[in-house]
């Protein structure tokens, strides 16, 4: 086997790995809570004041 | 950073660690793969000049876009972006469509960039000249390295934001100074190769026409700068960070487009430029420096890597806000209890890239991911006209103003015009294709799917009735 098939087999299996941790880590995750604490985000706000606004262009003052 | 902190009461959102720099890495990182493959398209449509033309025209739309996007969104400061803009400014139908462009266009760049980034492995491995145990030469795939990319990304970006964006700035930093050291390398009296412009240029091969057939791959020298807005719901100060990461990007990309094509134009003819896969890679080989030719192939490598991860940043969020809102399955809108990401959206798009990426064309792939992108541009320019006669400027907080409305606005639409009559001039069937998929894509979501939509919780911006109504 030469290197550069090493590396094609390597990356099938780091694939692999990275694929099942992501399914396995969602079917935990989906068991532990429930699924309405899960979906409980909501659309954000801005929380912080004005920075930028150039009142010379008719902004907010 | 700790991210089990925050979960405050009985609600999950995602977290808010990011800052300007990481603003600027989601924007850059997802473009700057244009400065290192794709944009030379152009040159193979209508030669130099009318590639540096269309480069410029591509300057003048994006900084547009930018303008119009940075002043919606320091407002609608919302994962999702342009979707929670037309949401808000426009009507549920409208933001169903951006939300399918947002995905689209950036599940699209992100396969793209998985088969380039599978193709250099490959062709680096073909100049390792590799025998099998015969000795007759070895076949050398790049599907492994295509579904790698993906794999490792995807689970970069479910576990967690910060982390995610980090590893993008510091690889689109590393990107944009290849870029640097290679036009420094060239140019100037210490140059170590000597550019050939007058020699090479050819005037306009194809006539104007061919100016306008650049436009569409002209884009790519761009494509994706907007998608800086999707990281509103996890920046930690949206009004400032969002507008300024943003336009710092846009003049970080007019710089490197710049110093691309004139890297480029002055190196190779017209003929090879136009259909070479790895443009970059290929000028750093001309000079016949060793060390810049590897910090050319890493720079390659990183702006593909920083681009595929941005689009999954972005996509997964497009995808999360529609499903938080019932546009999609509910399901769609979950978060990470641990790592505070949209960890569904995440994996649910995974097998859409994978299936683009091993199966799709990369010219055809690009070609959707343009088309996606452009009816998202299209969309942006009516959106701030309709935005500022809603609410005009005083009636509602602004982080940022952009200059001289309605003109861009107006530019933006004639050049998105241009643009759409270069992908037709080409992709005749694709447009074609996609616009009748939209349209069907609408029809399921007017006359089934909206009827699953909590209309009243979707509007969350606090602002007066808009004028008119």
């Amino acid at each position: 086997m030469t290197s550069f098939e090493m590396l094609e087999y390597g990356a099938w299996g780091l694939s692999a790995l990275f694929g099942l941790w992501m399914l396995f880590d969602l079917l935990r995750t989906d068991r532990s809570y429930s699924e309405e604490l899960l979906t409980s985000s909501r659309e954000g706000e801005i929380e912080d004041a004005l920075v930028i606004d150039p009142t010379h262009q008719g902004g907010h003052r | 950073m700790s991210q089990a902190t925050t979960i405050h009461g009985e609600r999950i959102s995602l977290l808010r660690v990011l800052g300007p720099g990481h603003v600027w890495a989601l924007g850059v990182g997802i473009v700057l793969v244009g400065e290192f493959m794709g944009w030379n398209f152009s040159v193979g449509k209508g030669g130099m000049i009318a590639s540096l033309i269309a480069c410029w025209v591509a300057g003048l739309l994006y900084t547009c876009v930018a303008m119009i996007d940075s002043e919606v969104t320091s407002t609608v400061a919302a994962a999702g972006g342009q979707y929670a803009q037309a949401k808000h400014i426009v009507g549920p139908l409208m933001a169903f469509n951006v939300g399918l462009f947002l995905v689209f266009a950036y599940t699209m760049l992100e396969a793209a960039n998985a088969i380039t980034l599978g193709y250099l492995v490959q062709t680096v491995g073909g100049m390792a000249d590799i025998k099998g145990a015969d000795g007759a030469a070895l076949t050398l795939h790049d599907k492994p390295f295509i579904v790698l990319t993906i794999m490792f990304l995807a689970w970069l970006n479910y576990r967690g934001v910060f982390a995610t964006l980090t590893f993008n700035l510091v690889i689109t930093a590393i990107a944009f100074i290849s870029i640097l050291i290679l036009f420094f390398a060239v140019v100037g009296p210490w140059a170590i190769v000597e550019l050939k412009h007058a020699e090479l240029m050819t005037g306009l091969p194809y006539g104007w026409i061919g100016v306008v057939a650049a436009l569409h791959f002209g884009l790519w020298y761009y494509l994706g700068i907007e998608g800086t807005t999707q990281a509103a719901e996890e920046v930690r100060s949206p009004a400032r960070a969002l507008p300024l990461g943003t336009m710092l990007g846009m003049i970080t990309l007019l710089i490197a487009a710049t110093m691309t094509w004139y890297i480029c134009a002055g190196l190779m003819p017209w003929e090879y430029l136009g259909q070479a896969v790895t443009p970059m890679f290929d000028a750093a080989r001309l000079t016949d420096s060793v060390l810049l030719m590897v910090l050319l192939f890493i720079g390659t490598i990183f702006s593909t890597l920083a681009s595929a991860n941005g689009c999954i940043n972005d996509a997964s969020r497009a995808w999360f806000s529609m499903g938080r809102d019932r546009y999609l399955p509910q399901v769609f809108g979950a978060v990470h209890p641990r790592y505070r990401t949209p960890y569904r959206a995440i994996l649910f798009l995974v097998p859409v890239a994978l299936v683009f990426a091993y199966y799709a064309p990369l010219d055809q792939v690009i070609t959707f991911s343009i088309l996606s992108g452009l009816l998202g541009y299209t969309f942006m320019a009516f959106n701030v006209i309709l935005f500022r006669r809603k609410w005009p400027l005083g009636s509602i907080r602004r982080g940022y103003v952009h200059p001289f409305h309605p003109l861009p606005a107006l530019v933006l639409l004639v050049l998105c015009a241009a643009t759409y009559f270069a992908v037709f001039l080409g992709y005749g069937t694709q447009l074609v294709a996609m616009m009748v998929f939209f349209v069907v894509a609408s029809l399921w979501f007017a006359f089934h799917r909206y009827k699953y939509v909590r209309r009243g919780d979707q509007f969350t911006m606090n602002w007066p009735k808009p004028q008119g109504y």
